[in-house]
């Protein structure tokens, strides 16, 4: 993994439209939630604890829906670096089980060129392994 | 337990305390390995990822809810830099907006919450805008 990616990228190649490579990340754990859980000081037990989350009708735990934004987040510093963020904008549309693989995707909505660099806007998700988008929306950054 | 908490506008403008966040090398370290982030300087500890101001949690006096029954609809992060390793933050929290609007599961609260980072030097480092829908 070496990034970022984008700056060594033409105008032309970051054309409103372009599609950005993907980000493919490993198969969710419920490990991976219990150490998101401690990381990020979200303790809600519907992430980590399968009987609380059944006793909301869950069928058992769910990952924080931060943590895919995390991973779009990621996405970003490898796209772009992290140095380049602006801004990074989502909903979070579907629930994400253990065992769900997410690959970030996007591509560029639009792109500007200013005293600073070059600014894009781009539209970034991170889609299950049935191409639904579990998480997704708008992200801004500026490339010098 | 089976009234769902009533949040009403009247809290619209209410603020938390101002609390201090050290951004630790360590805690950026088992963020990123949590997230396995492999961005080099997340890893290393020198640079926070970015929904790393997640882990600055704050509370609003008079704001409470059940845990169960609140979703996060929506997140957004603006960055005038990203946070270091050694920087330290001064947060607050503010709520923005509630709501009710008919969703798919009936009446929802949405409940929108804002909170701003500054630096040492008095500048915003990030904003961050938390949308919870209550059912």
């Amino acid at each position: 993994m070496i990034g970022p990616v984008l700056a060594a990228r033409s105008d032309q190649e970051l054309d409103r439209g372009s599609v950005l490579p993907d980000l493919r990340k490993a198969p969710i754990t419920k490990l991976q939630l219990v150490k998101y859980a401690g990381a990020s000081g979200d303790y809600n037990l519907i992430h980590t604890d399968d009987e609380t989350a059944r006793t909301v009708g869950l069928e058992g735990v769910i990952a924080h829906g931060m943590l895919s934004m995390a991973f779009l987040g990621e996405y970003l510093c490898w796209l772009a670096g992290p140095e380049s963020i602006r801004r990074l904008s989502v909903r979070f549309n579907e629930m994400v089980r253990p065992g769900d693989t997410l690959t970030c995707r996007g591509h560029v909505k639009e792109q500007s060129t200013g005293s600073a660099g070059r600014q894009l806007v781009l539209e970034v998700w991170a889609e299950n392994q049935r191409a639904e988008r579990v998480t997704g929306g708008e992200a801004e950054v500026h490339i010098t | 337990m089976d009234q769902p908490t009533a949040l009403s506008p009247d809290l619209i403008g209410r603020v938390s305390e101002v609390v201090l966040f050290e951004v630790e090398r360590g805690a950026i370290r088992k963020f990123a390995e949590a997230v396995q982030d492999q961005t080099p300087a997340c890893l290393r500890g020198d640079v926070a990822p970015p929904t790393f101001p997640t882990t600055f949690r704050i509370t609003i006096p008079g704001l409470t809810y059940d845990l169960a029954r609140v979703l996060h609809g929506a997140q957004e992060y603006r960055y005038q830099r990203p946070l270091r390793a050694g920087d330290r933050v001064r947060c607050r929290v503010r709520v923005a907006d509630v709501y009710r609007r008919q969703g798919r599961l009936g009446e929802m609260t949405f409940l929108i919450l804002v909170t701003e980072g500054v630096d040492e030097s008095g500048t915003s480092v990030f904003t961050g805008t938390t949308t919870a829908i209550l059912r």
